[in-house]
């Protein structure tokens, strides 16, 4: 039986900008930032409240994941905005959308009312793009 | 559509710019009324807007900040009473108490774990990884060890 997710993956541009981005705008945490030889590091952050999820800040870049013409592709891709990469929850959808604008997060989308709460869009430094909801309360 | 959907809008910002203010300025004294000023705020009406945007009440979010950049203090070896001083705590002993409460360890029993990860990561960074990930990057068959 599978019982949690330990580790994701989000593929960026550039790890240290996004280290800037994840860091220092959306508040997560480092959990290991540890060089692995020359030109490789392997940087992972966690949400404030999740210490458990290592959010793996996967760079792409040509060598044994991605050879060259994957790699201009997957750049491609994730600078226009393919990839979604993951569902983030909050306390207040309207307090947290208010804080990361002001701190410069791009939305794609403003708050808006689902059935199961509320729901904007920000994008990375990259391009992909999180949805950030607040969920409903009353059952 | 933001109006629409919370017509106090500007009480969000409001309350956006106290928990800001924290952010900033945790290191020195500041307290309550200080910070329900920043939002213009009476000190109750603020206390319970904020613990409805963020879950816990000014106070709470204040030492939680102080507790996280203690940790981040204590990881690059700054001496428990440094760290303590430095995020705005006035006494080792409250630091102390409140440190354990938030993460279940006290400040040197913390720092000595943290830099024992680190140690080990810097020997052996291939600790830090998962097999798939090493495999995958062609870590397991270079120097890395």
């Amino acid at each position: 039986m599978i019982s949690k997710v330990t580790h994701m993956c989000v593929y960026v541009l550039d790890q240290d900008s996004a280290y800037e981005f994840y860091v220092n705008k959306l508040g997560f945490k480092v959990h290991t930032d540890v060089p692995m030889g020359p030109g490789a590091r392997w940087l992972t952050v966690t949400p404030p409240e999740q210490p458990e999820l290592e959010i793996t800040l996967f760079p792409i870049k040509e060598g044994n994941v991605f050879d060259a013409d994957t790699a201009k592709t997957m750049v491609e891709l994730v600078k226009k905005g393919t990839f979604g990469a993951a569902v983030f929850t909050c306390q207040d959808l309207m307090a947290t959308y208010e804080e990361l604008k002001s701190k410069g997060v791009i939305f794609k989308k403003a708050p808006t009312k689902e059935f199961y709460g509320y729901e904007a869009l920000f994008t990375d430094d990259s391009g992909n793009w999180f949805s950030l909801s607040q969920m409903n309360t009353e059952k | 559509m933001e109006q629409e959907i919370h017509p106090k809008l500007y009480l969000y910002r409001r309350i956006v710019q106290a928990k800001l203010f924290i952010d900033r300025h945790y290191a020195e004294h500041i307290d309550l009324s200080q910070i329900a000023d920043e939002a213009f705020f009476s000190k109750f009406h603020f206390i319970r807007l904020f613990r409805q945007a963020y879950g816990k009440t000014p106070h709470h979010y204040l030492t939680q900040v102080r507790i996280d950049n203690a940790k981040l203090l204590l990881v690059k070896g700054y001496a428990v009473a440094d760290a303590c001083f430095q995020v705005g705590f006035d006494s080792t002993t409250s630091f102390t108490t409140l440190f354990k409460r938030h993460t279940g360890l006290s400040p040197s029993a913390y720092q000595a774990r943290e830099l024992q990860r680190l140690a080990l990561f810097k020997a052996n960074p291939l600790r830090a990884v998962p097999n798939c990930f090493a495999e995958t990057h062609g870590w397991k068959n270079s120097n890395i060890r």
